[in-house]
């Protein structure tokens, strides 16, 4: 039998909550990203500090930074990816569970941002995988992270 | 003793106990390091062949990328640089304010170190507190140029702008706090058995092999080896203020830690007399607006950075843009002692060696 939104609002008001599966499955994950701890410049050091006490990301429920890939469903590349760089982002990556995102933190990761034309370092983290969300910034501050982790929220919800 | 096969455990690149993207290859025997080979370049931007195609002033927030951590001390080290390429004089008020800038970014570093040192360790409270004084300091950074982190504030032959009037309030109120700072990483950390468990007598390195493998900064002094730039060859105007150069004994870890902590101190110590002398005045010196410096010239210039010391070759073709420019980056020349106080040690000591030796791999890899 199909509820439709009328009857949906009138189940709410008897304290009966109708939705599906995913959507309730995509609502604990949208609320509870594990980032990995990734990062090789000056951003991972506002990610920390976004972290820490005066910004607190855990108001938000992204505190669970994990250093195993294995254990993490976002990678937030943050810092330029180099030519040396590049096989050990792409093996973290492809250790990682499904369902896992992409976050672009910082100009370096968005498009190579002021290194771009160093010999060493990638044209951005979409050279190499799809990106979700990107953040630019150089460096981001502490508060962008949190707008680009809900901008995900968002997305993830949509799913 | 029962022998074993060795076996090789990778540490990095992608760990948050390595700064950024360090790779350390641990050649194990049961749970002894027989040897540990670190590779560096995961973090290569190519900044030196960058500055080739950058006038000099488009490098100053390149150099400013190198120590994000203290991000005013290298912008200073290749502003003084150029400098001493072109002969500028720089005004009082602007050496003053390099001093405060500088001297608060060394804090900056060394309370990172800190946080960074205890999170590596397990201790997740001491890293909150340490990022939550650093906080401070950012502000301070952030009223002044309007970016937190990487300021690139200062300009050749001065600043950008002059400081704001609420900056000299809040930094003598900074400066005000660091005693109670201290009571708290005392009773947190420096005084927390765990903590001197994991650092004492581990990681020891000797004054002579320190000399031997380039070591300098605090890394240096912590083997008590008296040398200091800001004192063994004042630069700026570092000869008009008093103050002492922290050493330790025996250069292990603990020491390392110490020797950081005092300096925060000493640092305070300079900012205290540098905002009581701060003449008014211009805050930048006239300069042509597009710097060519001299065919042929090279120069080198070193400061004492927060990791040791940075030095700045360049050189020159008569262009508006540097022909060759080279870091000395003190992050790259102290990491390889790590192989060294590592050996005969544990797996975990590792990350403690790599905290204290407080390498920051943007400076490091270039």
């Amino acid at each position: 039998m199909a509820v439709n939104n009328h009857d949906e609002e009138i189940l709410a008001k008897n304290n009966i909550i109708v939705t599906t599966f995913e959507k309730l499955w995509n609502w604990g994950r949208s609320r509870s990203f594990w980032p990995l701890s990734y990062g090789c410049n000056c951003c991972p050091i506002e990610m920390m500090a976004s972290g820490a006490a005066r910004f607190d990301i855990a108001r938000y429920g992204y505190e669970v930074f994990r250093a195993a890939s294995r254990q993490a469903d976002v990678l937030v590349v943050a810092g330029p990816i180099t030519a040396k760089m590049k096989p050990a982002v792409e093996r973290v990556w492809a250790q990682m569970a499904e369902p896992k995102w992409v976050v672009a933190m910082g100009n370096c990761a968005v498009s190579g941002g002021p290194f771009v034309d160093g010999y060493s370092v990638l044209p951005g983290a979409d050279t190499i995988f799809h990106v979700d969300v990107y953040i630019p910034g150089c460096p981001v501050r502490p508060e962008a992270p949190f707008q680009g982790l809900l901008e995900l929220k968002k997305k993830v919800e949509k799913q | 003793m029962l022998q074993t096969d060795q076996y090789n455990i990778n540490i990095g690149p992608i760990h948050p106990s390595t700064h950024g993207g360090l790779h350390v290859e641990a050649v194990m025997d049961g749970e002894t390091i027989v040897d540990a080979i670190v590779h560096v370049g995961y973090v290569h931007r190519a900044v030196e062949k960058i500055a080739e195609s950058r006038t000099y002033t488009q490098f100053i927030p390149y150099a400013s990328r190198l120590d994000y951590l203290a991000s005013h001390l290298p912008t200073m080290g290749y502003v003084q640089t150029v400098e001493k390429m072109l002969d500028i004089h720089v005004p009082e008020r602007a050496e003053y304010i390099r001093i405060i800038m500088g001297e608060f970014s060394r804090i900056a570093s060394h309370i990172l170190f800190v946080g960074s040192l205890a999170i590596d360790l397990g201790a997740t409270t001491g890293f909150t507190y340490c990022m939550r004084d650093r906080e401070k300091i950012l502000d301070l950074f952030e009223m002044t140029s309007g970016q937190r982190m990487i300021a690139s504030y200062m300009r050749f032959g001065g600043f950008a702008e002059d400081l704001p009037e609420e900056f000299i309030p809040a930094a003598r109120n900074f400066l005000k706090n660091i005693p109670q700072m201290f009571d708290e990483y005392n009773h947190l950390l420096s005084g927390n058995e765990i903590l001197q468990a994991r650092l004492k007598n581990i990681g020891v390195l000797s004054a002579e092999d320190a000399i031997n493998y380039g070591i300098t900064g605090p890394n240096l002094r912590a083997s008590g080896v008296d040398y200091d730039l800001r004192k063994a060859e004042p630069y700026g105007i570092y000869d008009r203020f008093a103050f002492d150069v922290p050493l330790g004994e025996k250069g292990d870890n603990y020491d390392r830690f110490m020797v950081r902590l005092q300096e925060i101190e000493q640092s305070g110590r300079i900012i205290t007399q540098a905002l009581d002398q701060l003449p008014e005045g211009e805050i930048r010196a006239k300069i042509p607006r597009i710097v060519k410096p001299e065919k042929g010239l090279e120069v080198y210039h070193r400061i004492e950075s927060a990791k040791g010391e940075l030095g700045y070759y360049i050189v020159s073709d008569g262009g508006e843009k540097p022909y060759r420019l080279h870091v000395r980056a003190p992050s790259f020349i102290n990491l390889m002692v790590l192989p060294l106080i590592s050996r005969g040690g544990k797996l975990q000591d590792i990350i403690a060696n790599i905290a204290t030796l407080d390498p920051v791999l943007g400076e490091a890899d270039r």
